[in-house]
């Protein structure tokens, strides 16, 4: 037995991108994770009147807010919210959407246009606008906002995992599993499941990235979790009429933003690149 | 779960019986026919094979059995029943026993039919688990089947992927688990296709081991009359979605009773020393099931073509020796 293949996160190190996006997105779920457990440098809502708009120095990294708070405790904050949304709703997005994707893939003709004409009907409406509108009728809390953002991608996982059921459907396994008397929730969750993880796990990264950004544009609009909250779209928002005077007040959150969103961005461009055979054997070489 | 069963079981007891089976699809209540009324009966512990270019049905009879159709295609009439049960009047839920259990299936493309996501092992007992065995007892049985189809060292195989097998392993490996759940019924549909001669030779050998062993009832679909020649007891000769000679093995090689077995016979090489005769190959090609017309539909290319044959499709004939025919003219006026 030869295991000349790389393991598989071994694969993804070796991939630039891959390696950026776990960089990225270590940075960013660490940073989180120390604001879930409380370990944020400062009390992320400690007002204090004497350190108002403090440009960035050694004991506040990122400077302070108009109301003299740590910008970087708030940013940790703000991301470990976004986190949680963005998860929530890509959690909520993957498994609707990959479950409606195999039943529409595998099932007969009715059930499949049946969930294809739905999907399409989901895609033709954007996604920050359907948003939009669940949370108002929702009410804005994390729950809701994540609701509101997962719907909005249920489409493209419903698209991406039917297209491969589709033709493994009809791949010899498959059959054959049908002649030996294999029911077809079996063949199902045991035979084409696995074959489209990988996609699954791809198109999960991807829109985690634009769940957090989705998140943000929904706080920015005022419709993210209600103050005293941290949020990163609410951070952007309050400051934009500070940044000629507090650059950095703007700075911190979009950063955060930015490098969140590009560190999923990346490494779903790395998880594809492990999971495609061709560019695996490229790899070998 | 039974092992190495002492001896055949009983013959004689009929097994799959298909009566008068059409396969087609349905288009706005216009039949189109493809396999145009086979019927066939195989007893318990018989080998029967079936024969016939590509195109003429024998692998839709099969998996009309099963009710396996692909896509659009479906029993549009006829009886199948197993073991006196009719499958076509069954539950999907109540034919999963069947499938594999009863009716096992061995076919043409071992490569893509095994999963080359999972672990030979766990490939085998989800085959035995699927039909009722214990974990324990489905381990011990998956280590026995693999070593009962001859694989070299199945501790090793059954750690392996498909990947890391050779065409014929894993062709072993599908016929272990065809066997892994004592199936009285194996259908091998043209098993060896795939695969070298050398090793299409140990493949024969193989299920013939088995079938003898176990007792269990074969159907061979193939398109090689040389492999039904050493392995089965009966031949079916398929033309054009018709059965259009039945005759035991040996009768059937020594005195066909249609033209086109014996148009057959007459492109297959002979080893033979002896009489270095020219392979015969018969003219044109298969007719289009979608034009089909009245007639025989083998008169276009059979040089014994009559009057008759453009009008009326012959049925099966009684030829002697329980050979049967669907030819209107009679062997002693065309053979020899």
């Amino acid at each position: 037995m030869t295991r000349r293949r790389p393991g598989f996160l071994t694969g993804l190190w070796l991939n630039p991108a891959g390696r950026a996006g776990c960089v990225l997105v270590g940075l960013v779920v660490v940073g989180g994770l120390l604001a879930a457990v409380g370990a944020t440098p400062y009390n992320a809502q400690l007002q204090n009147p004497l350190t108002t708009l403090k440009g960035p120095s050694l004991g506040h990294p990122f400077g302070t807010d108009q109301f003299g708070r740590d910008l970087l405790s708030l940013v940790l904050e703000g991301l470990w919210v976004s986190l949680k949304i963005a998860f929530l709703a890509v959690a909520i997005a993957g498994v609707a959407g990959t479950l409606a994707g195999i039943i529409a893939g595998y099932l007969g003709r009715w059930t499949s246009a049946l969930i294809m004409r739905v999907t399409d009907m989901l895609f033709a409406i954007p996604a920050i606008l359907l948003a939009l509108a669940i949370v108002t009728a929702l009410g804005p809390g994390a729950l809701d906002s994540a609701l509101a953002i997962g719907v909005g991608y249920v489409p493209i996982f419903v698209r991406v995992v039917r297209g491969p059921v589709l033709s493994l459907r009809t791949a010899g396994y498959v059959q054959a599993g049908r002649v030996l008397g294999f029911s077809s929730t079996r063949l199902l969750f045991r035979h084409i499941l696995p074959n489209v993880a990988g996609t699954v796990a791809v198109q999960a990264s991807l829109a985690l990235a634009w769940s957090v950004l989705a998140e943000a544009s929904l706080s920015f609009l005022g419709l993210g979790p209600p103050p005293p909250t941290a949020s990163l779209g609410e951070m952007v928002s309050q400051s934009s009429s500070l940044a000629s005077q507090a650059w950095w007040t703007l700075a911190a959150p979009s950063v955060a933003i930015v490098v969140a969103v590009i560190g999923f961005n990346f490494l779903g461009d790395g998880l594809r690149d492990v999971f495609d055979p061709r560019s695996r054997t490229a790899l070998a070489a | 779960m039974t092992g190495a069963v002492a001896g055949p079981r009983a013959r004689g007891e009929a097994l799959l019986e298909m009566r008068s089976v059409r396969v087609g699809f349905r288009e706005r209540r216009h039949e189109h026919e493809i396999v145009r009324g086979v019927d066939l009966l195989v007893r318990a512990g018989e080998k029967l094979g079936i024969v016939g270019e590509s195109g003429s049905g024998k692998t839709l009879t099969v998996l009309s059995v099963l009710r396996l159709l692909p896509g659009r295609l479906q029993l549009l009439s006829g009886r199948v029943s197993f073991a006196g049960q009719d499958l076509t009047q069954l539950h999907e839920k109540q034919l999963r026993q069947v499938r594999g259990a009863q009716v096992a299936m061995v076919y043409q493309d071992p490569m893509t039919s095994l999963n080359p996501l999972l672990r030979i092992r766990s490939q085998v007992v989800e085959t035995l688990r699927a039909h009722g065995a214990g974990r324990d007892e489905a381990h011990l049985r998956c280590r026995e089947v693999l070593y009962q189809v001859g694989l070299p060292d199945p501790e090793r195989v059954e750690r392996s992927f498909p990947h890391e097998l050779s065409g014929g392993m894993q062709q072993r490996v599908m016929i272990a688990i065809a066997l892994s759940v004592s199936p009285r019924l194996l259908i091998a549909d043209e098993p060896t296709t795939a695969l070298d001669v050398t090793v299409q030779q140990q493949i024969l050998e193989l299920v013939e081991g088995l079938q003898e062993r176990t007792g269990m009832a074969v159907v061979w679909v193939t398109h090689d009359l040389g492999v039904v020649a050493r392995t089965v007891d009966e031949v079916a000769v398929m033309y054009a979605g018709r059965v259009v000679e039945l005759a035991p093995t040996r009768r059937l090689f020594a005195r066909p009773s249609h033209p086109y077995t014996a148009a057959l016979l007459g492109a297959l090489p002979s080893a033979g020393a002896g009489h270095r005769r020219p392979l015969t190959q018969i003219g044109g090609t298969p007719p289009d099931p979608a034009r089909l017309g009245s007639g025989c539909p083998f008169r276009a290319r059979c040089r014994h073509a009559v009057a008759r044959c453009e009008e009326d499709e012959p049925g099966l004939v009684d030829r002697g020796e329980s050979s049967f025919a669907a030819c209107w003219r009679a062997p002693e006026e065309w053979a020899g």
